[in-house]
C-alpha cells in the first residue's frame, strides 16, 4: 500500500512544494531539470531496457523543439517548385503535437536504419545521426535561421475555468505543466514495460538471440520503443522551446546527451525511478556548484562522477538503495528470528 | 580540371591525417574492444603540447611534435592502467560510458589549464606555396602528408613484421590463447592504447600549425574518426586508412561541388549511405587486423 502511494506523495510534495517557496530562481531550475527529466526517461526506454546506448538522444528532441517552434511561427519554404510552401502560425498546442509526431517520425526512420547494426556501431550511427540534424539546423538558413536561431516563439497556452485561455508565460504555470508532462511520461514508460511489449525488449536486451529463437520480432520492438523514446523526447524539445522562447543548433550538442546519459546511469538504468532520481541530482548539481566552481570545473566533476558511478556503483543509485533496504530488512527479520530463538529457549 | 585536380590534392593531404586518426581508434578497437571517446582530446592533447613546447617554450618545431607525440602515448598509458585496466571483462558499454565520462573531463580540463581563446603554434615552413603545374599546395600541408605516409607505413611494418606486432595480432584473435603463449596480455593492452593515443596527439600537432589550437577543437575530429572507422569496418587497419582517404575525398569535392556548409555532414552522409548498402563496412570481410 504504502510502496504504491509514495509516487503520488512524491508528485504532490513536487506540485505543492516549490510553489510554496515561491522562489522563481529554484521554479526556473526546477523547470529545466523537469524538462531534462522527461528526456532522461525517455532515453532510459532505450538505454535501459532495450540495452542499446543512443548517443543521439538530443536530435529527438531538438527535432521537437524546431518542429514545434515552427509550426507555432509558420514559416514558408521554398521547395524547387513556382510557389514556396507557406504555412501560417498554429495554434500552440498544434505545434506542441506536431512536434512529438515529427520527432516520432524521425525516431522510426533512424530505428529502421540504425538497427541494423548494433553495439558500437549503433552508438556511433546514433551520434553521428545527431549530429547531422545540428548540420542542418546550421545551414538551412531559409528554414531555421541558423545560428541566429529561432526567436519570439509563443508560449504554451492553457485553458483555464477562471481565465479563459491564457499564454503561460509565469514559471507557476510552466513548472506545472512540465510536472504534468513528466507524470503523463512516466505513466507511459510504467505501462509499456510492464505489458507484453516491455517483456519483450527485457528479453531482448539479456539475451537477443534467444529472444530471436522465441518468435520476438527483434528489429519491430526495438523500433517501437524507438518511435516512443523519440516521441518523449520530442516533446521535452517542445516544452523546452516554448519555456525558453528560442531555440538554436546549439540545442543538437553531444554534451546534452552525456548528461541525459550521465542522469540515466547515474539513477540506474532500467529502473523507472532511476532518471528521475538521477536527473534530480545532476540537474541541480550544477546550481549548488556555481556558487563554488567555475563551469569548467563543473564538467570535470561530472566526467569523474560518471567514472565513479561506473566503477562503484554500477547499477546506479535505485537498485543499490533498493539492495541495502531489501539487505536491512533480511538482517532485522534475521535478529528478531535470533532473538525469538533465545526467548524460547 | 584544375578545380578537380586541386581538389583532389587537398584530399590526399587531408586523408593522411584522417587516417592516422581512424587507425589509431580502429587498433585500439580491434584490440581492447573499447571505444575510445577520449580519442578526439588526446589530439587536441596533441596540439597543445606542441603550442607548449614549441610556441611558449620556443624549442624546435620538429623536436616538439616528437616530443608531443611521446607524451600522447604517456598519456594513453595512464589513462589505459588507471581506468581501462580495472575494468577488464566489463561489457563494451561500462568501458563506453567510462571513457566519455574521462572525455569531458580531459575537455573541461584542456579549458581550465589553456583557456578557452584559439593558439597557434609557429610554423617552421615558409609560406610561399610550392606550385605544381596548375595546382598548389603549402610547404606545411606537404609535411604534414609526409610525416603522415611515414608514420603509417611504419605502423605497417611495425603489426606486420615484428614480433611485437604478432603478439599484438595474436591477442586480437584469441586473447586467451596468446597469453598461454607467453604473450603479456596487460602489457599488449597498454601498449596499444598508447600507440593508439600517440598517433592521434601526432596528428593533433601536425595540424596544430595549420589550424588554431582550441579545447573544443577535437569534438568534430573525433566524430569524423568515428566515421573513418564504421566505413573501413572496427578493427580494420587498412579499412581505417583507405576510410580516411575516402572521407577527405567526399570532404573535398562535397564542400567544393555541393556545399561547403555540409562539409563535415559528409563524413556522416556516407556512414548512413554504407549502412544502407553494406551495414558491415565497405572493407570488412571478416573482422581482423594487419
Amino acid at each position: 500500500m504504502t510502496t504504491r502511494l509514495l509516487p503520488w506523495l512524491f508528485v504532490l510534495f513536487m506540485a505543492v512544494g516549490p510553489l510554496w517557496l515561491g522562489d522563481q530562481y529554484i521554479l526556473y531550475v526546477l523547470t529545466s531539470t523537469g524538462i531534462f527529466i522527461i528526456g532522461a526517461m525517455s532515453l532510459n526506454l532505450l538505454l535501459g531496457y532495450t540495452g542499446q546506448l543512443s548517443l543521439g538522444h538530443i536530435a529527438f528532441f531538438g527535432i521537437g523543439a524546431y518542429t514545434s517552434a515552427l509550426l507555432s511561427l509558420g514559416f514558408d519554404l521554398d521547395l524547387g517548385g513556382a510557389e514556396p510552401f507557406v504555412l501560417g502560425p498554429q495554434p500552440v498546442w498544434v505545434a506542441f503535437l506536431g512536434g512529438i509526431l515529427v520527432a516520432g517520425l524521425f525516431g522510426f526512420l533512424i530505428g529502421k536504419l540504425a538497427f541494423r547494426v548494433r553495439g558500437a556501431y549503433f552508438v556511433i550511427v546514433t551520434i553521428s545521426f545527431a549530429q547531422v540534424m545540428r548540420m542542418v539546423a546550421l545551414n538551412w538558413v531559409d528554414l531555421t535561421e541558423g545560428p541566429m536561431a529561432l526567436n519570439n516563439i509563443p508560449p504554451l497556452s492553457v485553458w483555464l475555468p477562471w481565465d479563459g485561455v491564457i499564454p503561460l508565460y509565469k514559471k507557476e504555470y510552466n513548472y506545472l505543466l512540465v510536472l504534468a508532462v513528466a507524470v503523463v511520461c512516466f505513466l507511459v514508460i510504467q505501462r509499456l514495460v510492464q505489458s507484453r511489449v516491455g517483456r519483450a525488449l527485457v528479453a531482448l536486451r539479456e539475451n537477443e538471440s534467444l529472444a530471436r529463437s522465441v518468435g520476438i520480432d527483434v528489429t519491430r520492438y526495438l523500433v517501437v520503443a524507438t518511435v516512443i523514446a523519440a516521441g518523449m523526447a520530442g516533446a521535452a524539445g517542445g516544452l523546452y522551446t516554448h519555456y525558453i522562447r528560442i531555440v538554436d543548433p546549439d540545442v543538437f550538442m553531444f554534451i546534452y546527451t552525456v548528461t541525459m546519459v550521465i542522469m540515466v546511469v547515474t539513477g540506474g538504468k532500467g529502473t523507472l525511478a532511476g532518471p528521475i532520481v538521477g536527473g534530480l541530482a545532476f540537474g541541480i548539481l550544477p546550481e549548488v556548484l556555481r556558487e563554488v566552481a567555475r563551469p569548467e570545473v563543473q564538467w570535470i566533476i561530472y566526467g569523474v562522477a560518471m567514472i565513479v558511478v561506473v566503477f562503484f556503483l554500477p547499477q546506479g543509485i535505485v537498485p543499490a538503495v533498493k539492495n541495502w533496504f531489501a539487505g536491512r530488512r533480511k538482517r532485522l527479520a534475521g535478529t528478531a528470528l535470533g532473538l525469538r530463538k533465545e526467548t524460547s529457549a | 580540371m584544375e578545380a578537380h585536380l586541386q581538389h583532389l590534392l587537398n584530399a590526399v593531404v587531408l586523408g593522411g591525417t584522417y587516417a592516422l586518426l581512424g587507425i589509431g581508434l580502429t587498433l585500439i578497437f580491434g584490440i581492447m574492444r573499447v571505444v575510445n571517446f577520449t580519442h578526439g582530446e588526446l589530439y587536441t592533447f596533441g596540439a597543445y603540447m606542441a603550442y607548449m613546447l614549441a610556441g611558449m617554450m620556443g624549442l624546435n618545431f620538429f623536436m616538439s611534435l616528437a616530443m608531443a607525440a611521446v607524451l600522447g602515448m604517456a598519456l594513453g598509458a595512464l589513462i589505459e592502467f588507471t581506468l581501462l585496466r580495472p575494468l577488464k571483462g566489463a561489457d563494451i558499454d561500462t568501458t563506453m560510458l567510462v571513457m566519455i565520462g574521462a572525455g569531458i573531463a580531459m575537455q573541461a580540463g584542456e579549458q581550465l589549464v589553456w583557456g578557452g581563446v584559439a593558439k597557434s603554434v609557429p610554423s617552421p615552413f615558409p609560406t610561399e606555396p610550392v606550385v605544381i603545374g596548375s595546382v598548389s599546395v603549402g610547404m606545411n600541408r606537404l609535411f604534414v602528408l609526409g610525416v603522415a605516409l611515414l608514420l603509417l607505413g611504419g605502423f605497417y611494418l611495425l603489426i606486420n613484421r615484428t614480433k611485437l606486432g604478432v603478439a599484438m595480432r595474436a591477442t586480437f584473435q584469441d586473447p586467451d590463447t596468446a597469453a598461454l603463449m607467453g604473450v603479456n596480455r596487460g602489457l599488449m593492452y597498454t601498449l596499444t592504447f598508447a600507440l593508439g593515443s600517440g598517433l592521434a596527439a601526432t596528428a593533433g600537432a601536425l595540424l596544430g600549425p595549420i589550424f588554431v589550437v582550441t579545447p573544443t577543437m577535437g569534438d568534430l575530429v573525433a566524430l569524423k574518426a568515428f566515421a573513418i572507422v564504421i566505413l573501413g569496418g572496427l578493427g580494420n587497419i587498412p579499412g581505417a586508412t583507405i576510410g580516411g582517404f575516402v572521407l577527405a575525398l567526399a570532404e573535398e569535392f562535397g564542400a567544393g561541388y555541393l556545399s561547403s556548409g555540409y562539409r563535415d555532414a559528409m563524413g556522416f552522409i556516407l556512414i548512413i549511405a554504407v549502412l544502407i548498402v553494406r551495414p558491415q563496412g565497405l572493407f570488412a570481410m571478416k573482422e581482423r587486423i594487419g
